[in-house]
This record gives structure tokens, sequence and C-alpha cells, in this order.
């Protein structure tokens, strides 16, 4: 069974929005608006500003994301 | 995240899964016919699955309805099996996984139905031909890349695209595992391979363009043109010299 591609990259969080949103840089230089995934939010896991983090970009709409992963 | 390693006691657990996928995928084969209906096959593959000690894996995962993808003609995959006829000269795709012992095995098969057009028939063994030329690729040392592009190169040589929006994966207790592999890409980047790493290759080859469409049932994709499409799949274990193709009878 084949996976549905996405596409992760690394960037630092630079604003928290409300809802659980963040204004993530990408190392490319982009910012796209990021939403966390569940299993962030299950674990409680914090996002802060400065937080580098990973981005899962789907390939149609590159300016927003979803963060799968806060690196330590 | 991060690919993971497997002992040489993991992968001789799945080889098992891989060949009781292969068994069941044979079979399946074997018994498609025209004036069959698409439901049929899941039946076959949940009677078979469970003689040979298995758990079918794709019934449940994300809510999938069915233990086989059924996909046919212009269905690239994620076909849901259901009160479809299969008529002389479709091709279908037959996607099947299991568990086993906790570890996952999973393949892919695209047979005819009855006598198929020659240029079905030609799609058909090209997509093998993609999926041996990515098997062929594999090596510990090599990067990822080179698989992608060995299949990228097979298929487009050919005349035909390969779809972009699905990709093979990693494989071991779960099904879809890092890293992602594209049937396409440059050769000599991506990641490193290392010998223990198990990967599903799954080559889906289109006669017309790559570009999918997605069925209102959010599962079944299609050619975005109605060209035919093709797919064949292997989980594959990295070794020093090569790849051994788990997924064997």
């Amino acid at each position: 069974m084949p996976k549905k591609e996405t596409i992760e990259v690394e960037g630092v969080v630079v604003e928290p929005l409300p809802n659980a949103m963040f204004r993530v840089e990408l190392s490319n230089g982009h910012k796209v608006l990021a939403h966390i995934s569940g299993k962030i939010r299950l674990h409680y896991i914090r996002i802060l500003t400065g937080d580098r983090v990973l981005v899962e970009l789907s390939p149609y709409d590159l300016s927003r994301g979803r963060i799968t992963y806060r690196f330590k | 995240m991060g690919i993971i390693i497997k002992s040489a006691e993991e992968i001789a657990v799945m080889r098992q899964a891989g060949r009781i996928v292969a068994k069941v995928l044979k079979e399946l084969g074997s018994q498609v016919r025209p004036g069959m209906k698409t439901k049929e096959l899941d039946i076959i593959a949940e009677k078979e699955t469970e003689i040979l000690g298995a758990i079918p894996s794709f019934k449940g995962y994300r809510g999938y309805p069915a233990s086989v993808c059924v996909s046919v003609n212009d269905e690239i995959v994620h076909g849901i099996p259901g009160e479809r006829v299969l008529n002389e000269g479709d091709i279908v795709s037959i996607d099947f996984g299991v568990i086993y012992n906790d570890f996952q095995g999973d393949a892919a098969i695209t047979v005819g139905v009855g006598q198929v057009s020659p240029e079905a028939r030609k799609l058909i063994e090209s997509t093998e031909g993609a999926l041996k030329a990515g098997i062929g690729a594999a090596h510990a040392g090599g990067r990822l890349g080179d698989i992608s592009a060995a299949i990228q190169e097979y298929a487009e040589s050919r005349g035909y695209s390969v779809v972009r929006e699905y990709t093979g994966h990693g494989i071991g207790r779960d099904m879809h595992e890092d890293p992602q592999i594209p049937n396409f890409g440059p050769p000599g980047q991506g990641p490193v391979l290392k010998k223990g790493m198990t990967i599903a290759l799954e080559p889906m080859v289109n006669i017309g363009d790559w570009r999918t469409r997605l069925e209102d049932d959010n599962w079944t994709v299609r050619t975005s043109d109605g060209s035919l499409s093709a797919h064949f799949e292997n989980t594959i274990a990295i070794t020093d010299t090569g790849a051994e193709v788990l997924t064997v009878v």
C-alpha cells in the first residue's frame, strides 16, 4: 500500500499564534503557517519561539504545514 | 523518525511475513478471471491468510474497509474491492499486506484479465521491469535516490510516466516507516542505504500523464487523464551486496 507523499523540512518557530498555530521560518527562508500534529498535542509537548521543528508540507499548498517533531 | 535498522532475527520474521504475502498474491493472481467480482479477491485473501497464520494488515488501516486493494485499469492504487465485475481485457493491480509475529509484509502485482491488449501487456511488463530496476539499484552504501532514479529511468525511457504523489516506504513493525521512496528523482541523493533497512518499493506507472485524481470514496486513486496504470511492489531488505526480496514464495 503506497504512502501519500509529503515533504518534510526543518524550520525554526518565529511566532506563536492562537489555536496552536505557529509561524515557522524554514531552512530555505520561507515562512509558513503551521499547526501541530495530533501526537504532539496529545503528549503536551510545548513549542516555544526559537525551537527547531520538523514541518510536513503538502506539495499542493507550500504556505501551510504541520509540525510533526520538536528537536531537543 | 529515522530509518529503523532490523537485526538478522527481525529480518527472518519479515521473510516469513513476506512469503505469506507472496503466496496469497500468487493465489489471487491465478484466480483472476472475467466475470469475477473484485470483492471475491478480498474473500480469498482473508481465507488464505488465515490458513497461513497471519493477519491482513490493510483492513482498518486509517479506516480502510478491506484486506486487499484492487485497482482496475485507470485506477492506480487503493481501489476498494466490491461489486465491480472484471471484464476480459481489464488490467488489475492487487495490493496486499500482512502482519506476522508483529512484522509487516507488503507487495503488489498487476495481472491481465483474460486476453489483454498488447499495449496493456507492455505496460504491465515495463512496470515489473521498473520494480526490478529499482531493486537492482539498491545496496548498502548506495543512496535512496539511486533506487528512485533507476525506476524513473526505466519507466520513462519506455515512454511512460511515474506517479509522484504516492511513494514506496520503509516497513517493519509498522506498514509505513521512514523513509519515503519516491519513484522519481536524481541519483546520488537522499539517505545512505545501510544493511538491515527494510523497504517497500512500489512503482506506479501510467501510459499517460503522472497526475492523479482521488475518488469521492477518499481512497481510490485514478489517473487524471483516464490512461491505464500498473503497479508492482516488493518488500526488500538491504544487504551488503545488494537487496534480498522478502515477498517471494
